[in-house]
């Protein structure tokens, strides 16, 4: 009982965050509430969202994965190289992104946890190599482009008559997120928890550490790869297209409760932390807010997070100070 | 629990770090950040906005240009020569090339096509050497100083931003002719300075055209890249008082920071607010497309738009015969340079600024300038089509 609060709780405020936004966004815009308008408001979210959910098993695992952004980049300006307009392509291509995805993913998860590279240099200088590559590969200016095919899953979605388009990158997510969870609620997610939670306990207790942190990478890579696929989809060809994305997956994290460190938090709420980010965007937007304060706000969230999650632990850690007693005189 | 606290603070103050980092790209266009791009609030349009300046470049785009007419690169506005006798010597010659950045798709096809220029003249030119300063002033500074130092007979400079690059010059200007083009410096030591007409022209012809197809009322969208940057503000600081002088209602002004998915995000939160939209002007073509797919998507009809000659919008104005414009910010420029410097090592005269044609596409001219099999964003003005190599050094 006590468990099940803990996890509602813990999860409790990014969901009432989301909440409030929605209602603000609605505040503001009243045509947001129609389901026409949530369902493009969820499409927009879905590349970040399942980004989040790739992030969030490397974070509660302990570590970082700074690599996402430029791997989405790579994904897009690949994908546009190599299908170059040629419909017939686009499965093959498709393959061959998820091919790539995994072996960024096994590259950072193994550095990290064989040569012990901290995380956060390894993926680092995955990001750089990656988008060093994709220059170097297309001299700046992306070549060919994406088929009608490729663009469908983050572009169009099914019309179901009297309700209006059902975006496939919503199905999509809804199916990660599902997906996810299972995951999350297996013996894999619980030997992932508790990997991040404290390693040496996890090691001791017979947990692979090793392969569980590199499977959470190859997870995420994955992830960065399906996300791409949406952006690239949503969005066109454009060289640009994941950067800063590893931070606002990260934020998203963060903002859904997930520990920096590792060993707490739930992916749903990773994913509503994504959620709440893109609705935050968006009414900033309509607030007519520059685009410059996103950066801004994203940066005082993981802080502000950070912190409210040191004071908690602080608190969990330290026996409370007795307030000292007036002594009667 | 664990050594959490540490690694989350040092990872969140990385985190920031890097974000702030990712924030100072450098606009296409060739435009000089002056502010800090992305941190800072939106200036006051007052402080980008000189009258005279303004003037000049309006009435710039309606003069005759001298010189041939399929060469724009090479035609000049008012053009004040100067002699350069003084730095006529024996060929064939080491040019030297101090390069702001290859960041971005409009610098990318503009080197390449600089390289080509070179080749045209290998007889002339023994050796040119580039340094890429990587969009660091720094390094830029060094480049130059190491470039003035060696054998070079002449130099060119295309500055990464324009104040802190000043001194660097200066000092190349005692040493050897020096030759500046698209961004400027705040010295005319430089024998010849090389831009197109400008950011007010550019800005101004978009919104004429868009302010002539949306009437008064009409509701447009503008799309910028970022704040702060000098000749991205002129241009809207140019189309803000056609707007407003038109009666257009400008129903938003937006950064973009140069995302497509940003941009679509943009323009489908703005098709709900306002439930139509009629033209969209945008600082830079960049993301014209997706700006347009976002009213795809939403089942609306397509809107007048103003972009750039970047490739996928040119294509896409052909296959669904948009109403669109798009002002130039010319790469063929990056010829001139060349051109220029080797004018100067022969004495032949040079205008002191030599101010390039900025043509604009319209649908009466779209297919003269739109040349199928590019990649998505090659930019049409590159003066390249009848080089060696073309279109295959380009990327096709």
């Amino acid at each position: 009982m006590r468990a099940l609060r803990d996890r509602v709780g813990a999860a409790a405020p990014v969901f009432g965050v989301l909440l409030l936004l929605l209602v603000a966004i609605a505040v503001v815009n009243p045509s947001f509430l129609e389901p026409a308008s949530l369902l493009a408001y969820l499409k927009r979210a879905a590349p970040l969202a399942i980004l989040a959910v790739g992030q969030y098993f490397v974070i509660v695992s302990g570590e970082f994965d700074l690599s996402v952004g430029s791997l989405v980049t790579v994904q897009v300006v690949v994908a546009a190289r190599l299908i170059d307009g040629d419909e017939s392509a686009t499965l093959p291509v498709i393959v061959l992104l998820v091919g790539l995805g995994l072996l960024v993913g096994l590259a950072n998860g193994l550095i990290t946890t064989r040569l012990h590279v901290p995380s956060f240099v390894t993926t680092l200088g995955m990001l750089l190599v990656l988008s060093g590559a994709v220059f170097l590969w297309t001299g700046g200016a992306p070549r060919g482009s994406l088929s009608q095919a490729f663009r469908v899953p983050g572009r169009q979605g099914i019309d179901i008559p009297g309700f209006g388009q059902v975006p496939w990158s919503a199905l999509i997510l809804i199916a990660v997120a599902a997906g996810a969870a299972v995951l999350m609620r297996s013996a894999w997610g619980h030997t992932l928890v508790a990997t991040g939670d404290n390693d040496r306990a996890a090691v001791l207790a017979g947990v692979p550490v090793a392969r569980v942190r590199t499977t959470a990478f190859v997870l995420s890579a994955l992830a960065a790869t399906v996300a791409a696929i949406l952006l690239g989809g949503f969005a066109g060809v454009s060289a640009q297209v994941g950067e800063g994305l590893e931070f606002s997956a990260i934020t998203a994290v963060v903002l859904g409760g997930v520990v920096l460190g590792g060993g707490r938090g739930s992916v749903l709420a990773a994913l509503a932390g994504a959620l709440v980010l893109e609705a935050l965007f968006t009414l900033l937007n309509l607030l007519g807010v520059s685009g410059a304060l996103e950066s801004t706000v994203q940066g005082v969230i993981i802080i502000a997070a950070v912190a409210y999650a040191a004071r908690r632990a602080g608190r969990r850690r330290r026996p409370p100070v007795p307030e000292p007693t007036p002594q009667p005189a | 629990m664990k050594r959490s606290t540490a690694l989350a603070t040092a990872a969140a103050g990385a985190v920031l770090l890097l974000a702030a980092a990712c924030t100072s790209d450098v606009p296409p266009g060739g435009a000089a950040p002056t502010g800090a791009p992305g941190t800072s609030a939106p200036p006051a349009a007052d402080q980008f906005f000189d009258q005279a300046e303004h003037d000049r470049q309006l009435a710039l785009r309606d003069q005759t240009a001298q010189g041939p007419a399929d060469q724009p690169w090479v035609q000049m506005l008012e053009p004040e020569m100067v002699d350069t006798a003084q730095y006529a010597t024996q060929g064939p010659h080491n040019v030297c090339f101090s390069n702001a950045s290859v960041d971005n798709p409009w610098r990318q096809v503009g080197w390449t096509t600089m390289q080509a220029e070179v080749d045209l003249h290998r007889d002339e030119i023994a050796n040119f050497t580039a340094l890429d300063a990587g969009a660091s002033d720094d390094k830029q500074i060094s480049d130059i100083q190491q470039l003035v130092g060696g054998d070079c007979d002449a130099l060119i400079v295309s500055p990464n931003t324009t104040a802190t690059l000043t001194p660097a010059v200066e000092a190349a200007c005692g040493r050897l002719p020096v030759i500046v083009f698209d961004r400027g410096v705040d010295t005319d030591c430089p024998v010849t300075f090389i831009h197109p007409v400008g950011g007010y022209a550019f800005g101004a012809t978009a919104a004429e055209f868009l302010a002539g197809e949306v009437g008064q009322g009409g509701k447009v969208l503008a799309l910028r890249v970022l704040p702060g940057v000098d000749v991205l503000e002129n241009r809207w600081a140019a189309a803000e008082r056609i707007f407003a002088a038109r009666g257009v209602d400008v129903v938003g002004v937006e950064f973009t920071e140069n995302d497509t998915a940003t941009a679509k995000s943009i323009v489908s939160d703005y098709l709900q607010r306002e439930g139509q939209i009629n033209g969209i002007w945008m600082d830079d073509g960049t993301a014209a497309v997706a700006a347009l797919e976002a009213f795809e998507d939403a089942g609306q009809p397509r809107p007048a738009i103003s972009g750039e000659d970047q490739q996928q919008f040119l294509e896409k104005w052909k296959a669904e015969n948009l109403t669109a414009q798009a002002p130039t910010y010319p790469t063929f420029q990056w010829r001139t340079a060349v051109i220029a410097a080797l004018q100067i090592l022969r004495g032949e005269q040079v205008p002191r600024e030599w101010i390039l044609p900025q043509p604009v596409i319209t649908s009466a001219n779209l297919d003269q300038y739109l040349q199928p099999g590019l990649p998505p964003l090659h930019y049409a003005l590159c003066g390249c089509r009848e080089m060696p190599d073309f279109p295959a050094r380009w990327g096709a």
